[in-house]
């Protein structure tokens, strides 16, 4: 890919990739290729085809508790547009992925900046300290963020407690979301960060002397050098996130037992598929909205794709 | 581009590979004594039950009983050649899951797995379970509790054998009630005002933890004569707007309302916790608690009693289940023969008394109604004969109450619906009709024939 490529004028940009290598003797239907290429094309089938294959084949059955499994052709997916639960879900992980992913993509760009300055002291500390939840399994890190956000028995139950205050429960319906919110930016800057840090590195230092020969200022730098540089990495953390936040799952699956009414089955278009397919039986139904829900990203990531690479053209 | 996939595709296969090999671990450490025969009916007679003990193996048992690894470690000492591994693989709903996944996918399947008689239905009719008659549970006629032996049985067939029972109970923390000089409460009207005495006497210390519960809210409505679910083979209808529910919904609306309910969900740590410290004085449940105070909460010893549970109308008498489990065999689990041996030692043999000594309800009538078992006194609850009160409401179980076959996906979406009330301002009887009509739709969906 282009996220690490030197940026436009230091005369290697020409090689991007072995993408053009020349098909000699295409003609000759020679099959040493395919010799080559079988063994990756028989574990491609199998673990990335056939599972598509297979949900694409369930979705267009139904599957009852009396009465077995018919086959129901598009019925499913005229049922998913017409699930006001599926909406829902979907509207609120859009709300999760508006708010959310700028918020955090913003933060991570910020640290990326400070550390790529080279003023930070201790920076190698500070890179790995912000690195560090990443490491964390989000099952691990949701566990602990539920202990913090307890209001009885938690942090936020203490601080309460400690200082005479009350702070808002973060599991109530209206703030679950930025609850949540609050633990995938915890787990993700770090992560985000590396990936702006080590494209901010590949700039070639001659452009910040001519920068500073010509009189730039450190603002100056970062707009017109390093933001222009990176912009490739940033569609991609962008991508990336924009699919986290449409498979949002571990955080509310593990904060549902402590606050069930608040993140229903619903929740997110993931936790609906699988409260479908494991608690309902409906494997058919949760098959057509997994999807569907696949479609919605893919085209929503080529689209943010399209639109950062044609700038960059 | 193209390298990266490489390496995440080989890190996949490696992870497949990885995978593989864990379920053929799993699978190989079934063992294989005695029948392996698939399918509802298992065909298979006492004598091969014999057979399999005979010869030994493995068991894997699912269950989150805590009695259970006593029971089967006395199993072991009788019969050195069998191995019984007790796995804890969730507490209920979770496990469920977990089962109807393993099912599904025809491997990691149990030899014995633990299902609360409100969710054997679902399991029965999707031909999860062995029919366990041929085996010898038809001989077993009378040996159980009427209510638990009824539920575990559908159209001619056994599946299961009842483990215990859950006759519910009052169970309150009395020192908490002693220091702020408040009575127990005998009527459901009463439990309102001992809540509001309570809270007031101390904002920390609420009467119970509720946030929403199907089960829980099902049984109160048994109790108070509320028959929402009739089932007749296919035909199904649910109705929550009969006396009983009404009642229900009245007495708990005034305790959303008043916000005297502690918001925490049963079985996490702040339950435990609260159970511990005095701020959540009672619990209302069935007769299997015991052992899971003794274990769970082992630092309120002596503070917490059992009493009747509070009534709808002064002066009766009548009580409802909760919870309450049995011990099935999954159709697609390996070695039916011995797990149906290990299934009778626990729930007949001398299993029943292993688990009792522990602290378990029994469901069979001879250990209920032994003097033996009556007069017990747990220490953990300063002494009281516990099971006097839990026998007598075993006795006065309201009669006529059935569950949905699905009903274990109907709990599931309980919070989605009737748990409105408890967030927001929903009433607790429009949240009650909008789960009526989420189960109802459900049902038709699922090709039953549902009426209102």
């Amino acid at each position: 890919m282009t996220t690490l490529s030197p940026p436009q004028g230091t005369g290697r940009a020409g090689r991007s990739g072995p993408a053009r290598v020349p098909r000699k003797q295409r003609d000759r239907r020679s099959w040493t290729g395919w010799g080559f290429i079988g063994p990756f094309m028989a574990v491609f089938a199998l673990v990335f085809l056939a599972p598509i294959g297979y949900s694409i084949y369930l979705s267009l059955f139904r599957d009852q508790l009396v009465g077995g499994s018919t086959f129901v052709g598009f019925e499913n997916y005229q049922r998913a547009f017409e699930d006001p639960q599926f909406w829902s879900a979907l509207g609120r992980v859009s709300l999760f992925l508006a708010v959310q992913v700028p918020i955090m993509l913003f933060l991570a760009l910020l640290v990326a900046l400070a550390l790529d300055s080279g003023r930070l002291y201790g920076a190698n500390f500070f890179r790995i300290s912000i690195f560090l939840p990443y490491a964390v399994p989000a099952v691990v890190a949701t566990i602990m963020w539920s202990f913090m956000y307890g209001s009885r028995f938690g942090l936020i139950g203490n601080i309460n407690d400690a200082f005479g205050v009350s702070i808002p429960d973060p599991l109530s319906p209206d703030l679950i979301l930025a609850a949540i919110g609050n633990i995938v930016t915890w787990e993700f800057i770090g992560y985000n960060m590396l990936i702006f840090y080590s494209a901010l590195r590949v700039i070639p230092h001659s452009l910040y002397e001519a920068a500073e020969i010509d009189g730039a200022g450190q603002l100056r730098v970062i707009t017109a050098i390093k933001l222009p540089a990176i912009r490739g990495a940033l569609v991609i953390a962008t991508i990336f996130s924009i699919i986290g936040s449409f498979q949002l799952f571990n955080e509310p699956s593990i904060l549902q037992k402590l606050a069930p009414n608040a993140i229903t089955t619903y929740f997110t278009p993931n936790l609906y598929t699988y409260s479908l397919s494991f608690t309902g039986q409906q494997h058919n139904y949760a098959a057509t909205v997994a999807i569907i829900m696949g479609l919605f990203t893919m085209v929503i990531a080529y689209a943010v794709q399209l639109r950062g690479m044609r700038k960059e053209a | 581009m193209s390298n990266t996939t490489v390496r995440r595709l080989v890190r996949t296969t490696a992870v497949v590979g990885a995978l593989a090999l864990g379920v053929t671990a799993c699978g190989s450490s079934d063992g294989d004594g005695g029948g392996g025969g698939g399918g509802a009916s298992s065909g298979l007679t006492p004598a091969d039950v014999e057979a399999a003990l005979e010869e030994g193996g493995t068991l894997t048992v699912w269950s989150w009983e805590a009695t259970l690894p006593a029971a089967a470690e006395a199993f072991m000492d009788e019969h050195p050649n069998v191995k019984v591994n007790v796995v804890n693989a969730g507490t209920n709903k979770d496990q469920y899951t977990a089962l109807q996944n393993a099912i599904s996918a025809g491997s990691g399947v149990p030899d014995v797995a633990q299902i609360e008689y409100y969710a054997l239905g679902q399991f029965v009719l999707s031909g999860a379970l062995t029919e366990l008659g041929s085996l010898g549970a038809d001989q077993l006629d009378g040996t159980f509790s009427p209510g638990p032996w009824n539920a575990v049985q559908s159209g001619d067939g056994i599946y299961a054998l009842p483990t215990d029972s859950g006759p519910m109970a009052l169970f309150y923390n009395k020192t908490v009630f002693d220091e702020h000089g408040i009575e127990v409460p005998t009527t459901w009207d009463g439990y309102v005002e001992a809540a509001r005495a309570l809270h007031e006497a101390d904002p920390g210390v609420y009467i119970t933890n509720d946030i929403g519960e199907g089960g829980a809210a099902t049984s109160m409505i048994w109790q108070a004569g509320g028959r929402p679910y009739t089932v007749d083979g296919t035909d199904i209808s649910i109705d929550f707007s009969d006396e009983g529910s009404t009642a229900y919904t009245e007495v708990w609306q005034q305790l959303l309302d008043e916000d005297l309910l502690a918001p925490i969900n049963s079985w996490t740590d702040e339950w435990y916790q609260g159970l511990g410290d005095g701020s959540i004085a009672t619990l209302a449940t069935g007769a299997w608690m015991p052992p899971n105070f003794e274990s769970g909460v082992p630092g309120a010893a002596g503070d917490w009693r059992v009493a009747p549970l509070p009534q709808w109308e002064e002066g009766a008498n009548v009580s409802a289940e909760n919870g309450g489990s049995s011990m099935a065999i999954p159709s697609a689990g390996k070695n039916q023969a011995l797990a149906y041996a290990f299934v009778e030692y626990l729930n007949v043999g001398d299993g029943v008394q292993v688990r009792t000594d522990a602290g378990a309800f029994p469901a069979t009538t001879a250990d209920l109604n032994s003097e033996e078992f009556l007069n017990v006194e747990f220490p953990y609850f300063g002494g009281q004969k516990a099971n006097e009160i839990f026998a007598e409401s075993a006795a006065n179980v309201g009669a006529g109450w059935s569950y949905l076959p699905y009903q274990v996906y109907a709990n599931s979406i309980f919070n989605d619906t009737a748990g409105q009330a408890y967030i927001s301002n929903t009433t607790l009887a429009d949240g009650l009709k909008a789960w009526q009509d989420a189960s109802i739709a459900y049902g038709k969906e699922q090709g039953f024939t549902v009426t209102e």
